[in-house]
């Protein structure tokens, strides 16, 4: 512990170089509190990759063509939440948040990207926040970190990217922390204690090493170890991600993202997919017990995927790639209890190359409307930096 | 300051200590790379002469699957197999690093392949970008620089990677019968990232010429690649002041020598040279003279490799860049004494968790930058504390299981950092109250990081 401390004051005069980015006009925000010039709200970005099939996840019941379209996939036990769509039975221990008006869906969204379908190519499309008018090769960024850029003054610290996974949507030139928690770096006091002999005269690993072994020390993971293991599901991953990232957003941290993968059902999906939502319920469940009621009244947490299924089961009781889906938001700053998107309905002449869920709405804009209420980003910039050639349209009131 | 062998070995090569009858003097190391590709012969990797038959039978065997699902199989057996090629070509460039007497020809191969830098992330196309490198960049490594951007250029792994495959002349006869297009991300990656540089004085219209200039030059599995003028844009381009006329490869030739013989290019290829082996922000002075040499040899790339080897900016004792974890990685196998031999008998495993998954830790997948600019050069981008904490986890952890007994730390400090081993290094390395704690201060040491 001396040995740490020690590091970590040998560090600090390196620490937290404020850099300026000269992208963007400079914006002022609303709400800044002088201390963080994102003010208290906190925006929690979860990348769902493998494409979830949003028609599984809020069922639209009330749709004539529903039942014929998923014989398999009709969930007699679903949720109603409006009396036409219905909430899969997996996310059940959401319904609280549901009734508090602290969980919604968008339903029948979409990224820009159409039709090849791929996994790689239609996650850096939502994370790079682009149209499709610009190569994906040339993106050099994600939408998350331009946004951040936009944002004089910031310091590393206001935006984690949490977890193994690349995440292309915080990449970018504002500064970035990235941590994964499952990374343990145990050292021994006294080899901590040479190491930082070592690095003394080398202020960037010295610096880079005494955040190291702050976060990766054991006694901060023992804390993390929390219980998992329902009915067979791994969740102390989960777990460690989001009480991670509820840690850091309790301080000084704004801005976190990670994902959380296994949605990619082409076959058994009425059980497959159940794994899926579980760890998607823990992560939301976890997140508002680890922020606490204050924190949590300020956040708004953003689920999306790359794109939806087809609106048909296939063969073996899964379903393919598609195109509109379906996206999760969450948090005391959204107005939720409701399904916002409107809704293209089922029959064959309503889908999307007569396949898939038309998307009637762009992601981006879900985004954008969110990081306009919560932020007072102007639409100049939203439409024009962080999600170039996007039209908002109006304001769905999905802030508080 | 001549460069000294201990600065050879780790500026501009895989570290100490070298492999035996490597080249200690600058000029050694010239004469090396003049000489036979060794280690291309050593350890053998696919190129195109053995994916193209297997591409083109894969392309075939799928559209039969797409008519007939119960025939899967067909694809799924070639699939497999160029998937256990893909994987067998990154452990043989794991052999060629380790045992490499001439190790600057490796550090250069790296250096071009990440400068082309093409992805292909599924399992069944990850061997297009090794046999890019076998093909197109080994045999041009020491130039003329236009043989080789020509070579990466009518290469398959390109075409794909940067959509060339799919661009279209609009008025050319497929394009009027198709209504398809031109796509420009490769003419403008061709200028923006292999030729002139993104701050070079070039238009959207001349990257727009440049794209019609290169349309017709195309690539599909049955036929390979060809330069079909049912796609090529009729009528002349202009780019950047000169006229092409007539659709045929020859014009793709002559408008991709152009570019490389540009001012621009010597410009901004001397500078990135420079910082990948010299510093993140090089002596000017050392620019210049690489700059002059490309000039003067006309792209003619050993001259500039000779400038860059004994030039007094790129001599000195101070280690400026960070180690990639490529780098890091070969060069702690080495220290330790692991051979490519070894590395090639590995169970997949033992190399997965040695080798790709720290690496990808510390911040580099395999073969997957983020896009076509390749890695990040700047030293911060890799000492994060998130990549560093893998460096010292790999440091402490991993060479108890490689090297049985352990060396003793000081001696490996010595050994493997030889006049450039600071005392403090020493001196932590022998208080260590463990011997591979002692081990792991040597190399998560700032030194061993560095180059």
């Amino acid at each position: 512990m001396i040995a740490r401390r020690q590091l970590l004051r040998g560090a600090a005069a390196f620490a937290c170089s404020a850099a300026a980015h000269p992208f963007l006009t400079t914006v002022t925000l609303a709400g800044s509190d002088g201390g963080n010039p994102l003010g208290d709200h906190r925006l929690v970005v979860i990348i769902l990759r493998g494409a979830m099939d949003g028609l599984d996840v809020v069922l639209p019941k009330g749709d004539a063509d529903f039942a014929r379209l998923r014989p398999t996939l009709n969930r007699p036990d679903a949720l109603d939440l409006d009396g036409f769509f219905a909430m899969n039975a997996g996310l059940g221990g959401l319904m609280p948040l549901w009734q508090a008006g602290q969980l919604g869906f968008v339903q029948a969204v979409a990224t820009p990207y159409r039709d090849k379908r791929s996994h790689f190519s239609g996650q850096d499309q939502l994370e790079a926040g682009t149209g499709m008018d610009v190569p994906l090769t040339q993106v050099r960024d994600g939408w998350l970190n331009r946004m951040l850029q936009a944002v004089p003054g910031l310091r590393a610290e206001t935006a984690y990217a949490v977890g193994r996974e690349e995440l292309r949507v915080l990449a970018g030139a504002a500064p970035v922390h990235e941590w994964a928690p499952e990374t343990l770096l145990e050292l021994s006091p006294q080899a901590a204690l040479l190491l930082e002999q070592v690095y003394h005269d080398d202020p960037l690993f010295l610096a880079a090493a005494s955040e190291a072994i702050e976060l990766g020390a054991p006694e901060m993971m023992e804390d993390m170890a929390g219980a998992g293991g329902l009915k067979g599901v791994k969740l102390d991953d989960v777990d460690k991600l989001v009480r991670f990232a509820a840690g850091r957003l309790r301080e000084e941290t704004r801005i976190a993202a990670f994902s959380l993968s296994g949605w990619d059902t082409h076959k058994s999906q009425a059980r497959g997919m159940g794994r899926a939502l579980m760890r998607l319920e823990r992560a939301i469940l976890q997140l508002q017990q680890g922020l606490g009621a204050d924190v949590w009244g300020k956040t708004t947490v953003l689920a999306m995927t790359e794109f939806g299924r087809t609106a048909a089961e296939n063969g073996s009781g899964g379903t393919d790639h598609g195109t509109g889906g379906a996206m999760l938001v969450a948090g005391g700053a959204v107005r939720g209890g409701r399904v916002f998107g409107d809704w293209p309905g089922l029959a064959e002449a309503a889908l999307y190359q007569r396949r898939d869920l038309m998307p009637t709405s762009d992601v981006r804009a879900w985004a954008a409307h969110a990081m306009q209420g919560m932020y007072g980003f102007d639409r100049a910039v939203l439409e024009g930096a962080v999600f170039p050639g996007l039209q908002m349209g109006g304001n769905p009131g999905l802030i508080l | 300051m001549p460069l000294t062998p201990e600065l050879a070995a780790i500026r501009f090569g895989y570290g100490l200590p070298v492999a035996e009858g490597s080249p200690r003097t600058a000029a050694a190391m010239i004469t090396f790379l003049a000489g036979p590709d060794e280690m291309a012969a050593a350890w053998p990797i696919a190129g195109m002469e053995v994916l193209g038959p297997l591409l083109r039978d894969n392309a075939e065997a799928r559209r039969i699957a797409g008519k007939d699902p119960s025939q899967r199989h067909l694809y799924e057996v070639i699939e497999a197999k160029l998937a256990a090629i893909a994987e067998a070509g990154a452990r043989a460039t794991l052999a060629r690093a380790l045992d490499a007497r001439d190790a600057l020809r490796e550090r250069l191969v790296t250096f071009w392949a990440d400068h082309f830098t093409v992805v292909a992330p599924a399992p069944r196309d990850a061997a297009r970008p090794a046999a890019m490198i076998e093909d197109a960049i080994r045999p041009n490594l020491t130039g003329p620089f236009a043989e080789m951007l020509i070579a990466v250029s009518l290469h398959p792994a390109m075409l794909i990677y940067l959509d060339q495959a799919q661009s279209i002349g609009p008025n050319s006869p497929q394009g009027q019968r198709q209504g398809r297009g031109l796509n420009e991300n490769f003419a403008r990656e061709v200028m923006e990232l292999h030729t002139l540089g993104a701050g070079a004085p070039y238009s959207q219209d001349d990257v727009r010429q440049l794209a019609e200039a290169l349309t017709g030059l195309t690539y599909d599995p049955k036929r390979g690649v060809k330069y079909d003028t049912r796609r090529a844009e009729p009528g002349a381009e202009t780019v950047l002041g000169t006229t092409y006329e007539g659709e045929s490869p020859e014009t793709v030739r002559r408008v991709l020598s152009d570019l490389a013989a540009r001012p621009e290019t010597a410009a901004h290829l001397a500078r990135k040279l420079a910082v990948h082996f010299v510093s993140d922000s090089p002596d000017p002075a050392l620019v210049s003279a690489l700059e002059a040499a490309w000039r003067q040899g006309k792209g003619a790339l050993l001259p500039v490799y000779e400038v860059l080897l004994t030039h007094r900016a790129a001599t000195g004792r101070t280690l400026a860049k960070a180690r990639q974890p490529w780098d890091y990685l070969v060069a702690a196998l080495r220290a330790l004494g692991v051979r490519g031999a070894d590395v090639m008998v590995w169970p997949e495993k033992k190399l997965r968790e040695v080798v790709w998954t720290p690496m990808r830790s510390m911040g580099q997948f395999w073969r997957r930058p983020r896009g076509p600019d390749g890695w990040r050069e700047e030293a911060a981008a890799w000492i994060t504390p998130q990549a560093l904490a893998a460096r010292i986890d790999w440091a402490m952890n991993q060479p108890q299981r490689l090297a049985r007994p352990l060396p003793d730390p000081a001696d490996l400090a010595r050994r493997a950092l030889g006049d450039l081993v600071p005392e403090v290094v020493i001196w932590a390395a022998t208080r260590a109250e463990k011997r591979s704690d002692g081990v792991g201060i040597v190399f998560a040491s700032a030194e061993f990081n560095r180059r």
